[in-house]
C-alpha cells in the first residue's frame, strides 16, 4: 500500500516484540524497525504508549498501538493475507483463550520461577508446570494449535518454550517436562525450526547471557 | 447456556451482551464454594465463572466470550468495523481488567493501610486515564454502548458501592466528572439496566466481606 508508514518500536530481547515481528514478516509485509533503549526510553516511546510505557508498539500512519496481542489482532484484519485468526467464532475463542492463559499464568510462574529461591521458587517451578501441562491440551492433537498451519495462538504463545528452556538451564530447573509433556515438547520444536520464525529470533547465546545478567540483577536484590 | 453468579461483574458483562443481542439462553446459577460438575467439566483450566456454552461447545473469560458473542450474532454490534477502533475498544477493555479491577478491589479489601494506599493511588491514575479516554461521548463506543462499556460494568456499578463500604472515595463527580457522567448513563441504559443484579445482596456480600477481613486486623 503505497504511501502507508509502518513502525515497530520494540526490544530485541523482548518476546512480546517478537509475537508483532512474526505477524508482520508471515504477512509479508514491510516495516521499519526501532530498537528501543529499555534503560532510557525514548520521548517517541512515551509519546505513544503513555499508559504502559512498554515495548512493543506498532505505529501505523501515525496511530499508535500498545499489547501486543491487541496489535496481533490489528495486524490480521488490516492485513488479509496468511490469516491468523480462523473465520469460525469458536476457534478464535479458543486462540484468544489461549494466548491469554499463556500470558496471564504460565509468565508469571515461569518469572516467579526465575527471580525466587528456596521454597517460593520450588511452589512456583510446580504451577509453571501444571500450567505448560494444561497448555499442551489446547494443541488438541493437531500439529499447532491453528491446525494444520500455524495461526494466531501458535504466534502468541512460540515463543515461550524457547525462553522457558533458557530459564530452565540458568535456574536448573526443570519445567517441559520431555516425557510427561512430548506432545508441547515436539510442538516447540517444530514451530521454532519454521524459517520465517526462525530467522526473527534472537541468538541463543545473545539471549542466555541476557538474562543470565538479568537473572543476577533479580536474585541480588533480593537477598 | 450461562453459568454464573449474581454478584460477578464478568458474569453481567456477558448478560449486558447477549441482551444487546436478543440472544435467549439458559442461566445456571453457581455455587461456587461448591463448584457443580457442569462448571468443572465446562471451566477445567479455570474452574470459574462466566462460562457460557453455545453448542455444546463451552468459552470462559469474559471479554472472549463478549467477543464470541458479538461475532456469532452481527446484529447491533458491540465492536466497531474499523480495525483501529477494534483495536482501541480491545486496548482499553483489557486496561480496565489489567489496571482497574485489581487495583480498586485491593484498595477496598486490603487491610495493610500502606498497601491500600497505594492500591488507591493506582485505581484512581487508572480512572484518569479512561476519563481522558472517553472525550465528549455519550459512551466509550460513542453514541451507543460498546466492548469498553460493558468492561466498564464494574467501575459504573460495583466501584460506587465497594467505596461506600470501604469509606473511599474512588469514582466521584468531582474528581472524575465525565467518567461519573458515564456511570450514570450507563447503569440507566435500558438493557444494561435489566442485565444488572439486583444492588441489596451484592453489597450486603461485600460489606460482609469487608468488615470480616478488617474485623481480623
Amino acid at each position: 500500500m503505497a504511501g502507508e508508514s509502518l513502525t515497530l518500536i520494540g526490544f530485541w530481547g523482548s518476546p512480546f516484540a517478537l509475537r508483532v515481528k512474526w505477524a508482520l514478516e508471515l504477512k509479508g509485509i514491510r516495516y521499519q524497525y526501532v530498537e528501543e533503549d529499555l534503560s532510557n526510553k525514548s520521548a517517541m516511546l512515551l509519546q505513544y504508549n503513555p499508559v504502559y510505557k512498554k515495548v512493543p508498539v506498532l505505529v501505523h500512519d501515525g496511530k499508535p498501538l500498545a499489547e501486543s496481542l491487541v496489535i496481533l489482532e490489528y495486524i490480521d484484519e488490516t492485513w488479509e493475507q496468511n490469516p491468523l485468526l480462523s473465520h469460525d467464532p469458536y476457534e478464535k475463542a479458543k486462540a484468544r483463550f489461549w494466548s491469554r492463559f499463556v500470558d496471564e499464568k504460565c509468565v508469571p510462574a515461569v518469572m516467579a520461577t526465575f527471580s525466587k529461591g528456596g521454597e517460593e521458587q520450588q511452589k512456583a517451578a510446580q504451577e509453571a508446570r501444571e500450567n505448560l501441562k494444561t497448555l499442551e491440551g489446547g494443541i488438541e492433537g493437531k500439529r499447532y494449535f491453528g491446525g494444520e498451519n500455524i495461526g494466531f495462538a501458535d504466534i502468541a504463545i512460540g515463543w515461550l518454550g524457547y525462553w522457558v528452556r533458557i530459564v530452565e538451564e540458568i535456574v536448573g530447573i526443570n519445567l517441559i517436562d520431555k516425557e510427561l509433556m512430548a506432545k508441547l515438547d515436539a510442538w516447540i520444536d517444530d514451530f521454532l525450526e519454521l524459517p520465517v520464525i526462525k530467522e526473527c529470533m534472537p541468538p541463543r547465546d545473545k539471549l542466555l547471557n541476557h538474562n543470565k545478567a538479568f537473572h543476577k540483577l533479580l536474585t541480588s536484590s533480593s537477598t | 447456556m450461562l453459568l454464573g453468579i449474581l454478584g460477578s461483574p464478568f458474569v453481567c458483562r456477558v448478560k449486558i451482551a447477549l441482551k444487546l443481542k436478543g440472544v435467549e439462553y439458559k442461566y445456571v446459577e453457581e455455587n461456587l464454594a461448591d463448584k457443580s460438575d457442569l462448571l468443572l467439566k465446562y471451566n477445567p483450566v479455570y474452574k470459574k465463572v462466566p462460562v457460557f456454552v453455545h453448542n455444546e461447545k463451552p468459552i470462559p473469560e469474559s471479554l472472549v466470550i463478549v467477543e464470541y458473542i458479538d461475532e456469532t450474532w452481527k446484529h447491533n454490534p458491540i465492536l466497531p468495523s474499523e480495525p483501529y477502533q477494534r483495536a482501541l475498544a480491545r486496548f482499553w477493555s483489557k486496561f480496565i481488567d489489567d489496571k482497574v479491577v485489581g487495583a480498586a478491589v485491593k484498595a477496598v479489601l486490603n487491610v495493610d493501610v500502606k498497601e491500600r494506599e497505594n492500591n488507591v493511588k493506582e485505581t484512581l491514575e487508572a480512572l484518569q486515564f479512561l476519563e481522558n479516554e472517553l472525550k465528549d461521548h455519550k459512551f466509550f463506543g460513542g453514541e451507543e454502548v460498546g466492548l469498553v462499556d460493558i468492561a466498564g460494568v464494574f467501575i459504573a456499578f460495583w466501584i460506587p458501592m465497594i467505596q461506600e463500604i470501604a469509606g473511599l472515595e474512588l469514582l466521584t463527580s468531582e474528581k472524575f466528572p465525565k467518567l461519573y457522567k458515564w456511570s450514570q448513563e450507563f447503569v440507566n441504559h435500558p438493557v444494561v439496566k435489566e442485565s444488572l443484579p439486583p444492588r441489596d445482596p451484592v453489597f450486603g456480600y461485600f460489606k460482609g466481606l469487608y468488615e470480616s477481613l478488617t474485623a481480623s486486623k
